[in-house]
């Protein structure tokens, strides 16, 4: 366990934990609004505020939280009200705010797009003590929300229309899922990257899937896979000279296809199971005319 | 509340969709106890009535009150169950009947945790479209019919006084028809009122008080049930076709 030893390990490890948790946590409802690209776009749109925190010399976890917010929350609202044209306008966000991150960092006097790339990739041994304070705020907000609101989260994402005729405040529930799930970018930034953070929001919710059958054994399941390999990717690149984001992915990754191996018999002894429970095939089927009928349409 | 005073009542309802037209003076009423069923064909505004009832289309003009409050302000949605046009009660992540029966909840208890009464009441609904041995089952798993019945349970978990369907028959076989038919006719002899669009009558036709027949817009009937005409009215022919896969209609041009 020398692993344990060194500070900055220890700083990597926490993060990686934070956002084994809330990466896939937040990803379970992108997944079941069918938008499980929305992190990707976030992404792309917090690297404005990496840039724009160099440029203004704040700390880019704060700014790009502040930006990939706003940005995701312009999202939502062209989601919501955009009738025409929607991809579009989300390319443009997607495009406009990875451009503006890299010329606003080669505009910064401190900043190079050397800087950029540990937000682009992730620098899980540069973490530092500042940074594991921002994350563990911002990874309390989205443990709060997605737990605690779990109920209206599930009934907004699985049928839109008909949590509004509940009475659920719908709109404001979709903002807050789009502004968790910028936070949850943010989080994830120094561990796996912008560019891979929307893969450990997706790919534990698509191998936990696999085996479940039930909302709660889904989340519960990708929340257990993403601190599995969030971890256990962090103490790889202890040992093996491997950037950690790309580490930690694939093996996300890897428990995806272990586990959709894994369901293939099962869910062919399910589907035997439920033959056997019917296998009574042994109907009358009366017929409804007979030759004789004068049919006239 | 006096006992005639209708759950629903639109009256002079007008919608348009871009320039379009799609309600022109809709008066209709649902008083308590009734089944009334809107007929027409596609494009006649079936679809934009309900939507307008349950707020998903505004109107540009006319009014709408359930249970004696204007619908702008109308707040107690736990007396109201909807069915939406769907082909499906699944999402993008595994779900199963129990969970999402307990949504329809939600109107009950907007926040907090479930309480025993809730659980029973989401297992009771579960029961009444005959599901209850699959309830632990993923959605997923079901077919056209029993997707339909989940989504009737979840409208009735919240233990309405006002059901409305949007075509709860579209893409459902013979069966599951008749057990819908059966759990409805319960829920009206608890004295549930009714709104509930169809295509044709079908097996529902016994329960049907009054059936309100758009047009273009407009009501051309209201009142007794219409005989069926022309190919409907051949003995045994099943309406059963599935409506566009998949993507809810949000238009209602379609419907």
């Amino acid at each position: 366990m020398d692993f344990l030893e060194p500070a900055f390990m220890q700083r990597a490890l926490i993060a990686a934990l934070l956002v084994g948790i809330t990466a896939p946590a937040v990803g379970v409802y992108l997944v079941q609004r069918r938008q499980a690209l929305m992190g990707d776009g976030i992404g792309h749109v917090a690297m404005t505020g990496v840039g724009l925190g160099f440029l203004m010399s704040a700390n880019p976890v704060w700014m790009a939280t502040l930006v990939a917010v706003v940005g995701s929350v312009v999202m939502e609202l062209i989601r919501a009200y955009g009738k025409t044209r929607g991809d579009m306008a989300l390319a443009l966000l997607f495009y406009g705010g990875m451009a503006g991150g890299v010329l606003l960092i080669n505009l910064s006097s401190t900043g190079s797009n050397a800087n950029l790339t540990s937000y682009l990739f992730g620098s899980l041994t540069t973490v530092s003590p500042e940074d594991i304070t921002a994350i563990g705020i911002l990874a309390a907000f989205v443990v709060l929300v997605t737990v605690g609101l779990r109920r209206q989260l599930f009934a907004v994402s699985q049928d839109e229309e008909f949590a509004r005729v509940t009475g659920l405040p719908v709109r404001a529930l979709n903002l807050l899922i789009a502004v968790t799930a910028a936070v949850t970018v943010t989080v994830a930034m120094r561990v796996v990257g912008l560019l891979l953070v929307s893969a450990l929001m997706v790919v534990p919710v698509a191998a936990a899937q696999q085996l479940s059958k039930s909302f709660r054994a889904t989340f519960a399941g990708a929340v257990l896979i993403g601190v599995v390999v969030a971890l256990s990717g962090t103490v790889t690149t202890y040992y093996v000279a491997a950037p950690p984001g790309a580490t930690i992915v694939l093996y996300a990754i890897g428990v995806f296809i272990l586990l959709t191996l894994l369901a293939t018999p099962l869910a062919k002894r399910r589907a035997r199971a439920a033959e056997a429970a019917t296998r009574d095939c042994d109907a009358r089927v009366p017929a409804t005319r007979r030759p004789t009928d004068d049919v006239k349409v | 509340m006096s006992d005639d005073q209708p759950v629903l009542s639109i009256g002079g309802a007008t919608a348009a969709l871009g320039a379009r037209p799609v309600l022109r003076g809709v008066d209709l009423a649902v008083r308590p106890g009734e089944v009334v069923a809107l007929l027409g064909a596609n494009g006649s505004g079936k679809s934009t009535v309900i939507r307008s009832v349950i707020g998903q289309v505004p109107l540009t003009g006319g009014t709408i009150t359930l249970f004696g409050t204007e619908q702008k302000r109308f707040r107690d949605w736990a007396r109201v169950g909807y069915v939406p046009q769907r082909t499906t009660a699944a999402s993008g992540v595994p779900a199963t009947i129990r969970e999402v029966v307990s949504s329809g909840r939600l109107s009950r208890r907007k926040f907090g945790w479930l309480t025993k009464d809730d659980k029973a009441a989401v297992e009771r609904a579960i029961d009444l479209v005959g599901l209850a041995d699959r309830a632990g089952d993923s959605v997923s798993a079901l077919s056209g019919g029993q997707h339909q019945r989940v989504l009737i349970a979840r409208a009735l978990a919240s233990e309405p006084e006002l059901l409305i369907m949007d075509e709860p028959m579209a893409g459902v076989d013979l069966a599951s028809q008749e057990i819908l038919a059966s759990t409805l006719r319960e829920q009206v002899a608890g004295g549930t009122s009714v709104l509930l669009v169809l295509h044709e009558l079908g097996p529902l036709e016994p329960l049907i008080d009054r059936a309100v027949v758009l047009r273009d817009g407009c009501v051309v009937h209201d009142g007794p049930p219409p005989e069926a005409l022309g190919q409907h009215a051949l003995p045994g022919h099943d309406h059963v076709h599935p409506h566009a896969a998949g993507e809810p209609l949000r238009t209602g041009l379609l419907t």
